[in-house]
Parts: structure tokens; sequence; C-alpha cells
């Protein structure tokens, strides 16, 4: 093939081509109108010509990665790399302290009660459980869960928005939104996973939350699975609250209005002690925040009911925006809730993540928590007998003892007992050597016959910064019940101060 | 969604210890009178006489007993019935008598005694929540057959259906604004919860909330659908009627019992009574309701110890720790297992759980494409190659994230490539068993199990026991060494509530009955019977002509329904036809693949999927849903005299010549032929 036959070809292929693309719809506008814009204007074709040579080139270019300073590597050197990356195992190695931990850990052969019996035999009294008003030895109770078992098996078998609600999850709901005295409620299946869902339910980027430093660690999550603004205040000071809620409002006063929380316990699961939910509630009104209350260890123990910090410190549960609560506790069933308005309470059935995408609630656990929730409406008075009973614990204990003060309110029936700041300044015990001291006490009352247990805590998030890192100080947690008689708490409170002090004297 | 202005369940009479539902002053009727003449559970329930002496023997010498039945019946014939096959049910039943569905093993019967009234009901009790198995040939064994891990093949409708189904939500969106724009103007109160008032900003923004207004709130009866008994073989609808547009629901007081195809009850032990409900009965009687106290206090029961035994020897690793909820699981798992300067690569798809457990925990996280190992692998080589961002320090452990059975695509995670890869890249492997734990394998024991891989090769076996077990929460399992690590750093053991005792020994005793420890031989059977029904109804629905996701042994099947009209739709017909399924759309799907989700169980026989696929027959037709071109299977069944084997090679053949296009059939099977032919070609590799 020559030159000429080339050429020939090509011209042929050329006006193919052309008559080709005068066939196309539209051809003719657009020579038309590249004609006349060449004539009008030769520059500005050039500049539309480069334009359209840019953009194919853009299309065309291979895409490069986003993340700042990318190494490009050959395969070779990919593969090397792959060949010498060797991980760190898994977990890391327990410690000594985890081992015996383990080791020692408390395994209760048959029913937990006021009396429990060990694996290795001992029969023991137990002030370690959240049995407050002995319910899981109410043989009415029991009775009650097997006919529900008779009825609904165990499991529901889904979740609540694809056929898990049953008629006994509603009827809770109903339950305890009658009790609080709220429009709505809703259950979750875990109390300890519902406020993590709650909270990023509603807050989201650029919300603002303000937060109490204590709060525990479920509620730590939700904030930062949020990843909302978090600001913290000192715990439970209402005017370093009040503070920051100035503070926020005057930063945020020219920007777009969001969403804005106070999120703060009912009694603090960390520190024990009880919220001034008044002045809150003062507070939120006047800088138009909502709240979220976490009620999970004062529901069903504070007020005359048992309603809460609602009750106790006579605020309208209206007030409060979302009342979180657990019925694992006092209510001895499972599961958790979060009570509000309709318009809250509709929300989370799409958005909160425990609820939507986890199991529902066993309907035994539903039904026992609506019998244990009737309980404390119509027999008032073994709040009483509790509050009687923590009395006496504390008489025993916290006046009494040289080492040890006891943290938590006085109506609060989980005691935390704390080393005195004295002892521990003189002595200059870091938190490992008073977790140390706290663990002896433990084991010398369990030698003792009295079951007790530390108050144990993980850090919530160890990559923190300073100021989100709380950590409580070490305790020892004592847990009463109404299934003691004043006797009985006086001997295991005698037992407990004399263990604390052949620890603390055997230590010198 | 319904909602209780006043509370309809009030606590009226403080002397009754249990509230008694007072019938409601609005829309006449008892809120749970009893339905069509039957009488609903719940006022059987609460109008329960104690129960008399005899029926409250104990339950350990009932066990016993039935155990020893049981064993009884295995000596005398090959495998005991889980539920007695004799009585037909006084329900519904619309499936046609075919030849392969007579009882062939029922023994000869030459005297007919029809069974006493309460007799009757006893039974139709029991199966309204377990079928009677029809025959002995309908069972199968849930095994990967060798040879390279089965890509599903994903069937796509004509473009006249995605286009359709685009236009459909421009049109919802279109019509969802204007009617935003007059509210707006001229009905403000209904939209004051979207604004900021006094000075607080919405709740949510009528711009989040946009979606769910306006496409979800028109289908939301769909979803929530309120029901009581037990979630078994059917289940009790409490049927209820709006009269705002789906904004609140009103129960109207009746019952309808439909055939329950979305619960995630695969092996059936969603049951009131038999071997583990007595178990239960017996535990809370001596255990009591619940451990009042976290694991790591005092809520350790020596049956908790027993179930994490039997958790750990059931999916094969040295220990296992057990949780009260299975979302908590992983919510509280990853953060105990990896955290700063650590990479989490997960499968796109992965559960919400996951993710969130994953976010928590402060590590870095990569996704890559679902189940696709090459997009896998090169992840790998480059985050290992480049290391952690900016700093280019090697990482320090990668947690790659599969699930072992995905709950809305219905496949499985690719094991053998996961583990090929893992030798090369000392990955650690992370699987959430959560759907495959009892609904996979020849023993039920999850993927490792279905594909022959020793459980070794995986790090760490999550699962939940809230679905094939019927009980609630989740597990992990792992080496010692690692559970003894997480027992400490792990919030859930330090926070969480300890699962009750209830449902301790609901767990317990379904795992040993899987794995035949007491009542030989009906694990097996609900096995096997899980198997055979997931591929029945599979290859059924493929050769009707639906396009359906997922691998062929996956007792989760999505069918395809693309138009977002349909869903509510199909939804409605089927329970028309008294079937209660679940729909799902964007966003737990994309935009356009919305989708039916059934979940078949070892309580369904072949007379219910009969059933069902005569429904999604009709229903096809009525809706247009059958778009399967034949690439997916469905294909008419071989000739006499070839095997499977010789088909594949000609295929090879064909594939090889680009012929393949041409031979495809269109399957659009009547629903008799699919009778007729589906238990024999179940057996043998679905086509
Ligand atoms: C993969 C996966 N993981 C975890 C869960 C959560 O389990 P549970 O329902 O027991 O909370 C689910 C359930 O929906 C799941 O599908």
């Amino acid at each position: 093939m020559d030159f000429q036959e080339a050429q020939a070809h090509l011209l042929i292929i050329l006006g193919r081509l052309s008559q080709e693309f005068h066939r196309l719809p539209g051809s003719a506008i657009l020579l038309r109108y590249i004609r006349s814009s060449y004539q009008n204007d030769p520059i500005r074709s050039a500049v539309e010509l480069f334009l359209v040579l840019f953009a194919v080139r853009y299309l065309l270019a291979p895409k490069y990665s986003t993340k700042p300073n990318y190494v490009t590597l050959s395969e070779e050197e990919v593969d090397e790399l792959v060949e010498d990356w060797t991980p760190e195992p898994l977990v890391a190695r327990v410690t000594s302290f985890e081992e015996a931990e383990i080791e020692k850990r408390p395994v209760i052969v048959g029913p937990t009660g006021p009396r429990s019996k060990l694996a290795n035999g001992r029969t023991v009294t137990n002030l370690a459980s959240y049995n407050f008003y002995n319910f899981v030895s109410n043989e009415l109770l029991k009775e009650r869960a097997i006919q529900t078992l008779r009825t609904y098996g165990v499991g529901p078998c889904g979740p609540p928005g694809f056929y898990g609600t049953q008629d006994v999850h509603m009827k809770i709901e109903a339950d305890i939104a009658a009790f609080l005295g709220t429009t709505a409620c809703i259950i979750y299946a875990q109390a300890f996973s519902t406020i993590s869902s709650v909270i990023p339910a509603f807050s989201k980027r650029g919300d603002i939350i303000v937060a109490d430093r204590a709060v525990n660690y479920s509620i730590r999550k939700g904030l930062q699975i949020s990843r909302s603004t978090v600001r913290w205040y000192e715990h439970n000071d209402t005017e370093d609250l009040q503070r920051v809620l100035a503070k926020v409002t005057k930063e945020q006063s020219k920007k777009p209005l969001t969403r804005r929380f106070i999120v703060t316990e009912g009694l603090f699961e960390n520190v024990g002690d009880l919220v001034d939910l008044p002045k809150i509630i003062e507070l939120k009104h006047k800088y138009k925040f909502r709240l979220i209350l976490d009620e999970t260890w004062s529901f069903g123990v504070l007020g005359r009911t048992g309603r809460g910090v609602t009750e106790h410190q006579h605020v309208d549960a209206a007030e409060v925006d979302m009342i979180v609560g657990s019925m694992a506790g006092p209510l001895c069933a499972a599961g958790g809730f979060c009570a509000g308005s309709d318009e809250i309470v509709e929300h989370q059935r799409l958005s909160a993540a425990s609820y939507t995408f986890s199991a529902a609630l066993p309907a035994m656990s539903a039904t026992t928590a609506s019998e244990t929730l009737l309980i404390l409406q119509t027999q008032p008075e073994i709040l009483n007998a509790l509050r009687e009973n923590v009395k006496a614990m504390w008489t025993q204990l916290d006046p009494r003892s040289d080492w040890m003060r006891c943290i938590s309110a006085v109506e609060n029936p989980v005691m935390l007992m704390v080393l005195k700041q004295e002892v521990v300044n003189l002595r200059r015990l870091g938190h490992e050597e008073q977790q140390h001291i706290l663990q002896d006490i433990v084991d010398e009352s369990l030698a003792q016959g009295v079951l007790i247990t530390r108050h144990k805590t993980i850090p919530p998030n160890p990559s923190g910064t300073k100021n989100e890192v709380f950590t409580p100080q070490p305790a020892l947690k004592i847990c009463l019940s109404t299934g003691f008689s004043k006797k009985e708490v006086e001997k295991a409170g005698i037992i407990i101060r004399h263990a604390i002090t052949k620890v603390m004297t055997r230590k010198r | 969604m319904p909602r209780r202005p006043s509370n309809p369940f009030p606590n009226n009479s403080p002397s009754i210890p249990w509230p008694s539902f007072s019938p409601p002053a609005e829309k006449g009727g008892s809120l749970f009178k009893s339905g069509s003449g039957k009488p609903s559970r719940i006022a059987q329930f609460f109008s329960a006489t104690p129960k008399s002496k005899a029926e409250a023997q104990s339950a350990a010498a009932a066990l016993l007993a039935a155990s020893r039945a049981q064993e009884q019946l295995f000596l005398n014939s090959t495998t005991p019935p889980i539920s007695n096959p004799s009585l037909s049910l006084p329900t519904i039943s619309l499936s046609t008598a075919t030849a392969d569905c007579i009882n062939m093993d029922a023994p000869p019967t030459t005297l007919f005694q029809p069974p006493s009234p309460g007799e009757a009901r006893r039974l139709a009790k029991q199966h309204a929540q377990f079928a009677p198995l029809n025959s002995q040939s309908h069972r199968y064994t849930s095994r990967h057959q060798g040879g390279e891990f089965p890509e599903p093949i994903m069937d796509e409708p004509p473009y006249y259906y995605l286009l359709t189904t685009y236009i459909s939500y421009l049109i919802l969106i279109i019509f969802g604004h204007v009617r935003d724009f007059f509210g707006m103007r001229f009905r403000e109160e209904n939209y004051r919860h979207l604004k900021s008032r006094n000075g607080y900003a919405a709740l949510n923004s009528d711009f989040d909330n946009f979606y769910v207004r306006r496409l979800k709130m028109r289908i939301n009866d769909c979803f929530n659908r309120p029901v009581t008994g037990v979630p078994g073989r059917y289940i009790n609808l409490l049927d209820r009627t709006t009269d705002d547009g789906n904004y609140h629901f009103q129960l109207t007081g009746t019952t309808t019992e439909t055939l329950n195809m979305s619960s995630y009850n695969y092996l059936g032990f969603a049951q009131s009574e038999g071997p583990c409900a007595d178990s239960v009965e017996e535990n809370v009687k001596r255990y009591g309701l619940s451990m009042a106290s976290p694991r790591g206090d005092v809520g350790t029961s020596d049956i908790a110890v027993e179930c994490e035994s039997l958790v750990a020897e059931f999916v094969g690793k040295e220990s296992a720790m057990v949780f009260s909820m299975g979302f908590g699981t992983n919510a509280a798992g990853f953060p105990a297992l990896v955290g700063k300067g650590d990479l989490i690569i997960s499968d796109e798809l992965n559960h919400a759980s996951i993710r969130f457990g994953s976010r928590l925990s402060g590590a870095m996280i990569e996704s890559f494409k679902h189940n696709d190992m090459r997009d896998l692998e090169a992840k790998l080589r480059d985050v290992i190659s480049q290391g952690q961002p900016r700093t280019h320090r090697p990482w320090k452990k990668i947690l790659v994230v599969v699930e072992g059975l995905y709950s809305m695509e219905g496949t499985m995670c690719n094991l053998p490539g996961l583990v090929r890869l893992k030798k090369r890249y000392k990955f650690n492997l992370f699987v959430d068993e959560a759907h495959s734990i009892g609904a996979l394998g020849p023993k039920g024991r999850g993927v490792c199990e279905y594909f022959g891989i020793d459980t070794k090769e995986v790090d760490i076996l999550m699962g939940t026991l809230t679905k094939s077990f019927g009980a609630n929460g989740g597990y992990i399992a792992a080496d010692k060494a690692i559970i003894d690590k997480l027992r400490v750093t792990n919030a859930g053991t330090i926070y969480g509530e300890s699962p009750s005792p209830a449902v301790l020994s609901q767990i317990n005793s379904a795992l040993r009955i899987i794995s035949g420890e007491i009542v030989p031989g009906q694990g097996e059977e609900r096995l096997q019977r899980l198997a055979f029904n997931s591929r029945y109804l599979r290859l059924g629905l493929k050769r009707l002509g639906f396009i359906v996701y997922g691998h062929d042994d996956s007792p989760i099947i999505p069918l395809l329904l693309y138009n977002p009209a349909k869903m509510p739709a199909f939804s409605h017909e089927m329970l028309k036809r008294k079937i209660s399924v679940v729909v799902v759309g964007y966003p737990a799907t994309p935009l356009i693949s919305s989708r039916a989700r059934f979940c078949v169980s070892a309580a369904h026989n072949k007379d219910d999927l009969d059933r069902f696929l005569s429904a999604c027959d009709e229903i096809g037709n009525v809706l247009q849903l059958k778009f399967a071109s034949g690439i997916a299977g469905g294909a008419p069944p071989l000739e006499h005299g070839v095997t499977w084997e010789m088909e594949q090679s000609r295929r090879r053949l064909q594939k090889h010549d680009k012929a393949i296009k041409a031979l495809v059939t269109t399957p659009r099977w009547r629903f008799e032929d699919v009778v007729k032919r589906g238990v024999q070609d179940v057996k043998v590799p679905l086509r």
C-alpha cells in the first residue's frame, strides 16, 4: 500500500465521517454555532476548544488518591512490605491483676439472692447484686413469667420493626409512660445499650451537648457516636454548668440555631451522688437546652413510689425531655427505656440504632417489668424498707471508719466507699494501689462470708484528650436489699468494717 | 406506628396484681378481643387458670419422659418426628396435595380414631408453632459441595423497570415537596415540630425528615406490625387500622393468624412448649428471673458458665462469652479488640452493630465491596504498604470484619477466599455469625462448618443467640487467652446486665438438642428441614421467574421488587393471603433494589412453602414481578441421562464459545410443575 492509496483511503473515511456527522440530529446547529463563533471571535473558540480538551483530559485522568502524602510503590515493593509487616497480637496479655480477677470471679450456684451459694460450696451474704427489693425470689413473679413463657416462648425472633413488637411490649411501654407521667415511652432490649443509641438519634454533627464530667460509660459512648460538639461541666456543679451554658449561648449566637442538650444522670453511676434537678431545669429553660436525664440508677429507687429523681425532687417529668432508665436494675427484669413526648419516642423507632437493628426484648422480661412496676406502685412501703436498710449500713460504715467514707447519696442503695483523701495522701496511693487495697478488702470480706465488689470501670476513651478523661476514684460497691433484716445488715456492716480495718492495718 | 395519646392500659385497680386491660372507650371493641372465633392468645393468657396439678408435674420429669419417648421412637423408626404428623391442621392450608407430598412414612393406620377435642386443640397449638414433617424426603444437608466459592449471579430486570423505578421515586419526591410547600403555608400546625420554636432548634429538621415523612409514612402499615404469641410457623398479628394516613394506628381488637415468613426463627426454636420451654420453666422456678448484676460483678451463675462452655464447644473454639444483647456484643466488643493505630476493614454491607462498634473503638475504618475478594486484596496491599495515614507507621494490627450470612442479601461470606488472603496478609479475621450460626453447616455450626474450614482460621467468631436459638443475646468465641482478656476489658461484661436465667436455659437446651445430646434426632431433623426448605423455596421462586439474591443454601431469600409502590402492594397482597412478609427499601437497600425478604424456618413444612409459592405466583403475575432472565437459575431440568457434571462441562465449553447468551431460557414455570419437580431437584445442585 503506497502513500497515495493511503491518502485516498483517508479521504474516503473522512468523507464518510462528515456524512455521518451531518446525519446526527443537532449537528447542523453545532456547526452553525462553531462557524459563527469563529467568525465573531476566534479567541473565544480557542478558549472553548481548550476547555473541551481540558474536560476530556480530566475525565480520562487516572483517579488519584485524595489522601495526603500517598506514596506510589511498585508491586514488588508492596510485596516486600506485606512480607515484612508483622502485626501485634490481637489482644495484649492479661496482667497479673486481671488474671487474679478472672480467677476470683464469684460464680453463684442456683439463684442469686440475699444468701447466695457460691461455686466453692459456701453460702454467703450477698451485698453485691442489684436485688434491691428481692424480686428475684418472688414466687408470684415467677409464676407470671412462666405463664408468659407458655404463651410467647422466649425470644421474639426479630427486631421490633419486623414483627418483633409484641403486645406485652406495648403494654410495658404504656405502663412506664403512665407511671412517670410522660406521653410515651420506648423500650430497648438492653439497659446498657439504651442511652448510647438515644443520644445519637437526636444529636448530630454540629449540635451541642453539655455534659456532666462524671457521666457513665454508656453516655460517653453515646456522645462519641453522635459526633456532636461536647462541652463538659464540673461534676454536679450547677454554677459551672451555668457558666458553660452562657458561654455556649454566646458563642453560638451568630450561628444558625442548632440542637442543644444537657446530659446528666439522676444518681451517678461512678460517684453515687444525686443531681440537683430543679436547678438544672431552671437553667435548661433559661438557656433553651433540652435535657436528657439518665435515671438508670434512680428509677425505681428515689421518690415515694420509685418514680425517680423527678418524684424525689418534685419536678414534673414532662419538664425533662428524655428520661432514660433501666428495667434491669430495681425492676429485676431486663432492658432499658426512654420516656418522653410522642415525637421523641416515635423518632427513636426509626433512628435509634440499638432499637431498630436489634431483636426485641423477650416477652418474659417485659411482663416481669410490668409486674414489678405495679408492686412498686401498690406497695411503696418496700421502698422505705430499703431506705431503712441503707441507713443501717451507713451508720455501720461511714461515721465509724477511719479509712473510708461513703460518697453515695444517702438514698442510694448502691453505696460506693472510697478511701479517705487523708489516707490516700498520707500513703501516696495511686489508682492501682487503691484498687489492690480494695480488692484485698473484697477478698477479706468474702472470707468472712460477705460478698461485696469493687466498682469496676474501664476508661471510656483512653485516647481522648485530658479534658475528656474522667477517672472515678476506685471504690467498693455495697448493694443493699430488702431481703435482709436490720440485724443482718448490721452484722454484715461490722464484717465489712473489720475487713477494712484489717487490710488497712496490715498494710502498714 | 402505634401511638397512645392516653394510656390504653391503665393501671386501674391496685388490688389486682396484673393490671387488667380495660375496654377502651373509643373505637368499639375490647383491645384484645378474640378474633374470628378463635380466642386470642392474650385473652387465654390473662384468663389463665392455675395449671392443674397433673399438668404442673415437674418439668424435669416431663423432659426425661419426653426424651425417653423420643428415644423409644428413635429406636422404632429411624427418625422421630418433632411434632406429631398424624393430624391435619384445622387451619388454612392452601396447598394442593400433589403426588410427592403424601406422607410415605406414616405407619399404616387401620383404625381411625378421631382425637378428643382437648387433644386436637393441643396438637393445633403445637402445629401452629412447628409444622409436622410431611415426608422424610423433605430433608437436606447444608454443606458446601466443594469447588470454588459460588459467586451468586445477580440478575437484572429489563431497563423499563429500572427506569420506572427512578421515575416513581422522582414522582414521590416531587409530590412530597409539593405537599410540603402547600402544607407549610396552609396547615402550619402540622409542621411546627419541624421548625425552630421559641429558641429551640427542631428535633429533626424537615430536610432530614423528608424521606420518612413523605415516603416511608405512605407504607408505614407494613412495618412495626404488632404481634402476639409465639413467632413460630404462624404468627398472630394484632389487626390495626389508621384514619390519619398511617401516623397513628388503632388496634381493632382482633388478631389474624398468618404464615410467618419473616421471623429469624431458623431452627424453629420459638416454641412455648417442648423440651426447651420445659427446661426454661424449670430454671425460672429454680433461678428466678434475673441475676441482678453485671457479669463483671456477681452476675455469673452456674448456668451462664455452662452456657459459655456449650457455646464454645458448639462453635469450635476454646472459650466463649455470652451477653444479653447481640447488638451490644458488637458495640462493646470492638472497643475491647482494637483501638488507635489499628485498622478495621469492613464489608460494605456489614450490620449496623458492627459499624457502631467500629466507630466506638477509635480504630481507622476502611470498607471493601461486598464479598469482593479482589477489592479486599487491593485494599490490603494498599493499606499495609502505606501504613498509617500521615505518619506512615505500620499498622499495629488489621481486623477484617465480615458477616457469615448477610441478612438483606442472603449471601454468605467468601470464607475460603478470606482464609487464603489471611495466610498472605496476616490480618485478624472477625466473623459475625448472627444469621449463620445454627442455620448453616451439616450440624448447624455456621459458615466454617459449611465450607469445611477449621475454626482456627478465624480469630473471633461472634454471633447472636436471638435467631436460630429462639433466645436473646450474643456471644463472642475465641482462644482462651483472647477471651480471658476480653472478660476484663469488655464494657458489656463490666456494665451490661447479664443474660437472664430463662434466656440462658433456652440457649443451653437448644444447643443440646442441636448437638443431639438430648432428644436425639430432633436437632438433626430441624437442621435438615431448614436446609431443604431453604433450597426448595429458592428453587421454586427462581423457576416461577422471580429475581432472588443470595446463595442456594441460605435461609434468607430476598425477592426483588424494584418499584417502590410494589413494596406495600406485595405486603398487602400477602397479608390478604394471611402471610406475613418483610419488605425493605431505601435506605436499608440501594435506592432501586427494594425487596421483600423471606426467612425460611425449620418450622415450615412443604405444604407451607407450596402455599407460599402459590401466593407468590399469583401476586407475581398481578404485580409483574417475574423479571428473571434465566442467567441466575430456574432453567428446565436436565434431560434424562445428563448428569450435572456433563452439563457443567458443556456450559464451560459454551462459555468458551461465547454462545451462552443464546441458550438461556427465561424461567416462567407453571406453579404445578414447580411443585411436581421441586423435591427431587432440590437434592441436586440447583440450576
Ligand atoms: C449481623 C448481625 N449482628 C448483630 C445483630 C444484633 O443482634 P441482636 O438482635 O441480638 O441484638 C444482628 C441482628 O439483627 C445482625 O444481623
